[in-house]
């Protein structure tokens, strides 16, 4: 007799479990001992409550109701609920705030694709600190607990999700036309950017500018490829960043990426995303959401990023393999 | 193939990708000479069907790929980088039909929806959807032609680059929805972690050109 369980969930036995809560531990203390205390919210919320935070309730993927009918949501990332959290049993604490949570979240998944319907999250969110301050703390602290973890080849992708639009509109690009690009630049589709470009007629160097920009990423010297007028805040930031990742000695671990869009609807500024060659996903990412907690009524910039522990837990193993002198997969 | 494991189809347009690895020098003559063998680690080759390709590259099983644009369409769903139209294996992604009066207008203005059999449900369902009209997809896995001549639907959407196929099966073309070529791909963490080769890569294939 056959007793199924949904696709993209998961029975653990102890083996993986103790595995899961060493590495998890490990993340923790290192998330705890800079400051960044555990907090747990609900599995589930409102929906009208998540919505507050972004239309798509970033993309939940299962409601049921209460028994006064009202929507209650599985969450699907903490960022939100840590918002709602913020403002209202934080209201009057003196910022910047320091939180971390390991919690699971849902998503819906394809059939087939091997996706986790349920996943565990590790991450942390800092509330206060704006800017290329806050970003490079919050990578720093990552890439630190990477490290611990045993993941020596981790990388930290960091970008700007605004950076795209912000061209589309300094170049005149009628508005019906920037949808299309920015799905299309979501998509990773450099073919149909650069076939669509050609199409509006633009002067040269903006043509260049929007067909290359999606694909520079690598060390700070991007940075300098990218200082065109429209852009130079967001470059600015992107540099003043590197300068803090550089003091705290983390800044070979990050390349900066002028393509990276992130999906979630409340991100404003820097993303993040994280990568190791043992995994062909990202582990994780993340990004500064400085309108977030002010639609909460608690106006604070704030950033945080968010790993996935099986996916991290992946990479350990491979990197233990590696160590034990076997060739990497 | 300098540090990069890439997924090469077999089907259609495998003589021309072997090709194109040629003049990047690559030495492909092993790949030609086994039929069964699909792993080739010496030059980082893997074999396959076109519509596994950006199941493999996906995952990061292999950095990069090549395919056809039809399949990525019909997996949109598929998070890789589309880098670069290669520029052959060009075809058209067609609505057909029987010659003779059109059955779909038929059909839509009498029945309300028309019945379409295709190896292509999701391109279809779109193509459909945007062009406001209600149609019943048909999934069929072989040769599509068959479906008007035998009843099974009124129209098909398929794949064709000369419409001798259709000719030979008494069917029309009746709409384009998209041209398709041969596109490079890649897995999103490969095209972080090997930036350098990856660019270096296509560069040289647009040099090429």
């Amino acid at each position: 007799m056959i007793h199924p369980i949904p696709s993209g969930t998961r029975d653990v036995l102890p083996d993986e479990m103790r595995e899961l809560r060493e590495l998890s531990g490990r993340l923790r203390d290192a998330f705890e001992r800079a400051g960044y205390g555990e907090v747990w919210t609900p599995t589930m919320e409102y929906e009208e409550v998540l919505k507050r935070g972004d239309e798509r309730a970033a993309g939940a993927g299962y409601r049921l109701f209460d028994e006064h009918g009202q929507v209650l949501v599985l969450r699907s990332d903490s960022t939100i609920p840590i918002a709602r959290l913020v403002a209202t049993r934080y209201r009057d604490a003196e910022p910047p705030l320091r939180f971390c949570y390991f919690a699971h979240a849902y998503r819906e998944v394809r059939r087939g694709s091997a996706q986790a319907r349920e996943f565990l999250q590790g991450g942390i969110e800092l509330i206060g600190t704006p800017g290329p301050e806050g970003d490079a703390e919050v990578v720093a602290l990552v890439s630190a607990a990477l490290e611990e973890a045993g993941l020596r080849r981790h990388r930290i992708g960091v970008g700007d999700g605004s950076l795209y639009r912000t061209l589309l509109a300094e170049y005149g690009v009628p508005e019906r036309e920037r949808m299309p690009l920015l799905e299309r630049l979501s998509q990773r589709d450099l073919v149909g950017i650069e076939t669509h470009v050609n199409r509006l007629g633009l002067p040269r160097p903006a043509r260049d500018v929007l067909v290359t920009l999606p694909t520079l990423r690598g060390g700070p010297e991007v940075l300098e490829r990218a200082a065109d007028g429209a852009v130079a805040g967001a470059i600015e930031s992107l540099r003043a960043c590197h300068e803090l990742l550089e003091q705290r000695g983390v800044a070979e671990r990050v390349i900066f990426d002028l393509g990276l869009v992130r999906e979630l609807g409340y991100y404003t500024g820097a993303v993040f995303e994280v990568y190791d060659p043992a995994v062909g996903f990202a582990l994780g990412g993340g990004g500064r959401y400085d309108d977030l907690l002010g639609r909460f009524g608690r106006p604070l910039p704030a950033c945080g990023m968010a790993l996935d522990i099986q996916r991290v837990h992946v990479a350990q193993a491979e990197e233990e393999r590696i160590a034990r002198g076997e060739e990497p997969l | 193939m300098s540090g990069l494991t890439i997924a090469v189809p077999r089907g259609a347009l495998f003589g021309e990708t072997l090709d194109l690895l040629d003049r990047l020098g690559v030495d492909t003559r092993e790949v030609r000479a086994n039929e069964r063998r699909l792993v080739f680690p010496d030059i980082g080759v893997v074999t396959m069907r076109p519509s596994d390709v950006p199941t493999y590259v996906e995952h990061g099983a292999v950095d990069i790929g090549i395919t056809g644009k039809d399949v990525l369409l019909e997996q949109d769903e598929r998070e890789v980088y589309e880098l670069l139209d290669l520029g052959y294996g060009t075809c058209r992604m067609v609505v057909a039909e029987r010659e003779g009066d059109s059955a779909v207008e038929e059909s839509l203005r009498r029945l309300g929806a028309v019945r379409v059999a295709t190896k292509y449900p999701r391109i279809t369902s779109r193509w459909f959807a945007d062009t406001g009209r209600q149609v019943e997809i048909v999934e069929v896995k072989g040769s599509v032609e068959i479906a008007p001549l035998t009843g099974l639907a009124a129209a098909i959407v398929d794949l064709t680059a000369t419409g001798a196929t259709l000719r030979e099966n008494q069917l029309v073309e009746r709409e384009q929805i998209c041209a398709c070529s041969a596109r490079l791909i890649a897995n999103p963490v490969a095209h972080k972690l090997k930036a350098r080769e990856i660019d270096e890569l296509v560069e040289r294939i647009r040099s090429l050109s």
